[in-house]
Parts: structure tokens; C-alpha cells; sequence
């Protein structure tokens, strides 16, 4: 596959001298993003917790899918169920600190289930196997009313206190959020640096060579649904305590195929790819609101403009200007 | 047992409805490799398209008619021309997501247009049952079998019969064999997309009768054709139409005897064991893995 040719994994192509002044960039974007805040009222500071919550989804589905190579669009499913199990748990008095982890092993199991369909089939099978996963979930947590509160839903969700510091407010609700969001994606790019990440790009470039060159396959296979299932979670659990209320809309297949724009848009396999796919998806249509209703039909025509014209996403750009000018075509 | 057989029949009926539009989408996979993820918006639109004609007072064959002109002008050539086309080299995926992005801006702008009402749509049968052995059948459901059915059988019969239907086949197989054997591949794909068109109109006109017109109905038709497709083999033209049927069946006869909200589940719980035990679909041929 020729798209797969400039997916490497950046650490593997940034050159050296240029990383301090990544570094820096990055702090900067950083520390001004932390700040945004303190200038928006509290729906822009809803935006930027929201924009978190689906920026630690989207990092772990760019693990399954643009560094591992597995197709799954069953994002919006790992991110209900975390999102519900906190839920559940905290309505029951129990901490976030303690329904956080179990939020994620529960996706973490669950998301090693649905890896064994993918060592059977590949591609569109697979893209339709965990699209069926999702709408499945959805109909549980629609239909078990006993359990999920059905399309009432769940209210009242409490937010956790820290240290003994309330996170009540929208403001430092945000910076728990975005802290731990870094920490998240931190822990992934030491991930992705390691051999495991190694081993995830050899899973995806040629299967067979990487099973051949001794890389347990059926292993690593699962271990990239898996956990791309766990950072989910543990982005459903924020969500829940950032809303405060849940019913089913949020986690249906329509927003797993959000969620799987948010990695393309930006770049698949590319390590901050989702920061900037994720801005596509939770901030663009919140700027195309001008145009009143027809904004969301909006939001699909640039999609599928940005498709036609950078199919390699949005950080394939730099890329596609120097070498269309040194006259070279990019393909 | 009366009902059993008038829930079979009717969940026959609604299944074929699901073939057709799975047929499209297996020929589009064959032809092209793409996925389209716009496959349920393809047919809403249309549905949309034929009350806009009869709105201006054309009777509903020449709206119809008029319909599958232009949705083979727009839906067909256009969609070829300007989505396709371009991102057919860089694999699967920008695909898919180009037709999702096609799929939310027809269903949105359907929605701004036009409204998220649901519209009657009117039925090309007279309305009505007639006692078949002691069992009610309606016309409709009749109708819809024999129409739809019929539209696959013949399909079929053009591919493999006719000339220019296997010249088809050929291209889906190996497109560079084929254009060595001087088959015109591209105009050969074309008529895939064209073909593809039609029938979303057609499964349209069947449709909209019991779903009504509304701006989201695709998105339960098009997830039914691709789950119909797969479950009767992504490679077999008679494997969407035996998948559809299954979906349809079960669905009514879940939804009667078991649980109702566990209906829309159905076709998933039978894709995913067809995905475990038989990928390759129940008419379809293993296709090998390539290194």
C-alpha cells in the first residue's frame, strides 16, 4: 500500500537538530492552551475540556489504527463504556479515583475481546466488525434500563476532589483534565518509542514479515485493540464527571466514525496527528455555527475536500508544498 | 404458524430491499475497492429526489425515471468523477472517510433543506392483502419481492451472460489482465457506478413507503446493505441478495418472538459469527492473503 509509505512514526524522521526547538513549540502551545481559558466563558471552557476528553480517545485510536495498522470504528463504544462505569460507580458514592482505573481495564478487556475478530479478518471486514460492536453496545445501553437508565439516562454525576481541592469548577475541572490528558499522552509516546511500538508500525507494514521475524502477531494484534480501548476509557470516565449527565447519544457509531476522522484528519501514524484531527472534529463545527443549520453539512463537504486534497491529512501538508516545489510529485 | 409465515414473508420482502442495496455496494467494492460509507444517504436522497417531482405533479414513474437520470448523473458520475477518482491510489481509508464526509453532508443538508420531518412517500402497489392458503399477504410485500428480486436475478443474468457483463467482472478481478485483453476498464467502471445509481433508486422507491422519507433514514438502510453484503460474500453478486433476505427474515421473527429492542442487533450478532467462522461469507470465495 503506497499511503502507508509516509505514515512512519515522526520520531523515526524528525531529524535531530530540530527536536529542542519541537520541544519548546510544544511547551509554548502547551502553557497557552492552559491558559485559554482564563479568557473564554464557561462554555468555551466546556469546548476546551471536551476538546481533552476526545484527545485522549483519539491518541489511543491512533495506536489501533495508524501505528498498528488496525482498522476500528468502534472508538465511540470503549468511551460510552468507561463513561458508564464511572457513571454507575460514582452514582454508587464510590471515588473517581477508584472507578478511573477500573473504567480502563474494564475497556482494556474488552477491547482484547474485540482484537480476536482482527486476527481473523482484515480491513473492511474489520471496519464493519467493530462498527456492528458499536451499535451493538449502543443497544445495551439504550434497552437496559435497569442498568444504564435507557435514553433517560444517567444524571448527576459528581466530580472529583483532588488533594482535598474541589474540582467542581469548570476551570479547574479543565486543568485536571488537560494535566492528565498529558500524562496520557506522554505515557503513549514512551509507548511508541519502546520496542513494542516498533513492533506495532512492523504489525501494520507487512504482517506476515513481522510474524516472520519472530513478533508474536496474534499478541501485539490484540494489545493494539486493547489498549487504544483503554485510553478510551479512561477519557469516557473524564467525560462523565465533565458533563455530569449520560445517556447513549454521545457513544453511537456516528461518533466512533468522528473519532476516526479525528486520526485521519490530522494524519494517521503520525504522533501529534490527533491534536490537529481532533480540532477538526470538536472545534470546526463549533466555528461553522455562522451558518446556522446548514453547518454540519458544511463540516462534510470540507471533509471530504480535505480528503481529495491531502489523503496523507493535515500534517501531510509541509510534506506535499516541498515536494510539489522541488517538482517532484508526493503519492 | 400463520404468522410465522406472514413474518417470513414480510421480513423476504423487507430483506431484498436490503440486497438491492447491498448489491450496489458489493459491485462498487468489486469494481473500484471502495467502501461507501454513503451507501444509505445514496438511497435517502433519491427518495427525496422522486417526492420533489411528484410535488411538481409528475406521476411517479416519470419521477422515477427522472430520479434515476439524475441520480445516475450525480450519484453515479459525479461521485466517480470527483471523490473516487482522485483517492482511489492512496488506499482504503482516505476513502472511507471522504464518503463518511459525504454521508454527513447529504444527511445534514437534507436536514437544513428540508426539514427532519418524516414525509409520506406514496407505494407503487395497491394497498390491500389477499388470502393465500389462509395466510394474509399484502401486495406490497408481493410487489417488493417480485420487483426487487427480479431487478437482482436480472442483474445477475447481465453479468455473467452478456458481454459487457462479464468484460465487468473481469475488471473487478484483475483490472490490469483486463485492460491487456482490451477491456475499456474505465468506462467499464463507470457503468459499475452507474448501475450502482439506479439501484439505490430503486431501493428507494421500494423503501420509502413503510421507513417515510427523513433526512436519517440511510443510516439504518445503508449499515443493513453493508452487514447484508458481507454476510452473504463480499465477492458473490447472489451473496447480497441471500444476506439481505437472512437479515430481514430474523429481524421480523427476533422482533415478534424474542425482543423488539433487540431487533436492529440482529443482522450484527449474524455478521460477526459469519466473521468468525465462515469471512469469506456464506456464497463467497476465500480470497488469499498476499505478502
Amino acid at each position: 500500500m503506497n499511503a502507508r509509505a509516509d505514515v512512519l512514526p515522526t520520531g523515526l524522521r524528525s531529524p535531530l537538530p530540530r527536536t529542542r526547538l519541537r520541544v519548546a513549540l510544544l511547551a509554548v502551545a502547551v502553557v497557552a492552551f492552559a491558559a485559554l481559558p482564563l479568557g473564554l466563558k464557561s462554555y468555551g471552557t466546556y469546548l476546551c475540556s471536551l476538546f481533552c476528553v476526545y484527545l485522549m480517545a483519539t491518541f489511543g485510536l491512533n495506536l489501533t489504527v495508524g501505528y498498528a495498522g488496525q482498522m476500528s470504528l468502534g472508538q465511540a463504544a470503549f468511551l460510552g463504556i468507561g463513561a458508564y462505569v464511572a457513571a454507575i460507580g460514582m452514582k454508587a458514592g464510590l471515588p473517581f479515583f477508584a472507578m478511573l482505573p477500573l473504567a480502563a481495564l474494564a475497556c482494556f478487556v474488552i477491547g482484547l475481546a474485540l482484537g480476536f475478530p482482527a486476527l481473523r479478518v482484515q480491513h473492511h471486514y474489520l471496519a464493519f466488525a467493530t462498527l456492528g460492536f458499536n451499535v451493538l453496545v449502543f443497544l445495551v445501553l439504550r434497552n437496559e434500563e435497569a442498568i444504564t437508565g435507557g435514553t433517560f439516562g444517567i444524571r448527576g454525576i459528581p466530580r472529583p476532589s483532588l488533594f482535598g481541592l474541589s474540582l467542581d469548577r469548570d476551570l479547574p475541572y479543565f486543568w485536571f483534565t488537560l494535566v492528565s490528558t498529558l500524562l496520557l499522552i506522554a505515557l503513549l509516546g514512551w509507548l511508541l518509542r519502546s520496542p513494542w511500538g516498533r513492533a506495532f508500525a512492523a504489525l501494520r507494514d507487512n504482517p506476515i514479515r513481522a510474524e516472520s521475524l519472530g513478533i508474536n502477531i496474534t499478541a501485539y494484534t490484540l494489545l493494539a485493540f486493547a489498549i487504544g480501548a483503554c485510553c478510551a476509557g479512561i477519557a469516557g470516565a473524564y467525560f462523565s464527571s465533565l458533563v455530569g449527565f449520560i445517556d447513549p447519544a454521545p457513544f453511537n457509531f456516528t461518533a466512533s466514525l468522528l473519532m476516526l476522522l479525528g486520526v485521519i484528519a490530522g494524519g494517521a501514524g503520525r504522533f501529534f496527528g490527533p491534536i490537529v484531527g481532533t480540532i477538526v472534529i470538536v472545534l470546526l463545527p463549533e466555528w461553522l455555527r455562522f451558518m446556522q443549520n446548514g453547518y454540519l453539512a458544511a463540516f462534510g463537504v470540507a471533509i471530504v475536500a480535505l480528503m481529495v486534497w491531502l489523503p496523507g491529512g493535515l500534517l501531510s501538508l509541509p510534506q506535499r508544498l516541498a515536494a510539489s516545489r522541488g517538482g517532484r510529485t508526493i503519492r | 404458524m400463520s404468522e410465522f409465515v406472514q413474518l417470513v414473508v414480510s421480513g423476504i420482502a423487507a430483506g431484498t430491499i436490503y440486497g438491492v442495496a447491498a448489491l450496489g455496494f458489493t459491485l462498487l467494492w468489486q469494481a473500484s475497492g471502495t467502501i461507501n460509507f454513503a451507501q444509505g444517504e445514496f438511497v435517502m436522497v433519491p427518495a427525496f429526489a422522486m417526492l420533489f417531482f411528484l410535488a411538481l405533479g409528475a406521476p411517479l414513474w416519470v419521477a422515477f425515471l427522472a430520479t434515476c437520470v439524475l441520480s445516475m448523473l450525480v450519484l453515479g458520475g459525479a461521485f466517480k468523477r470527483t471523490i473516487v477518482d482522485p483517492l482511489l491510489r492512496h488506499g482504503v481509508i482516505p476513502l472511507v472517510i471522504a464518503t463518511l464526509g459525504l454521508s454527513v453532508f447529504m444527511k445534514q443538508g437534507v436536514k437544513a433543506g428540508i426539514g427532519a420531518l418524516p414525509y409520506p412517500f406514496p407505494s407503487v402497489f395497491p394497498p390491500g392483502q389477499f388470502a393465500l392458503g389462509g395466510i394474509n399477504v399484502s401486495f406490497a410485500d408481493v410487489g417488493t419481492l417480485v420487483l426487487a428480486g427480479g431487478i437482482v436475478l436480472g442483474l445477475q443474468a447481465f453479468l455473467d451472460r452478456t458481454m459487457t457483463g462479464r468484460a465487468m467482472q473481469a475488471c473487478a478481478q484483475n483490472g490490469d489482465a483486463a485492460r491487456v485483453l482490451g477491456i475499456d476498464v474505465r468506462r467499464m467502471t463507470l457503468y459499475v457506478f452507474l448501475i450502482n445509481a439506479v439501484l439505490a433508486v430503486v431501493a428507494a422507491l421500494l423503501i420509502a413507503p413503510s421507513y417515510l422519507a427523513k433526512f436519517d433514514m440511510g443510516e439504518t438502510i445503508g449499515l443493513k446493505a453493508f452487514f447484508a453484503a458481507i454476510i452473504g460474500g463480499f465477492n458473490q453478486t447472489r451473496g447480497a441478495l441471500l444476506g439481505g433476505v437472512l437479515i430481514g427474515v430474523l429481524e421480523n421473527l427476533v422482533g415478534f418472538y424474542v425482543t423488539p429492542a433487540y431487533k436492529e442487533g440482529v443482522a450484527l450478532v449474524v455478521f460477526l459469527l459469519v466473521i468468525l467462522l465462515r469471512p469469506e461469507g456464506l456464497l463467497g470465495r476465500a480470497e488469499e492473503r498476499k505478502v
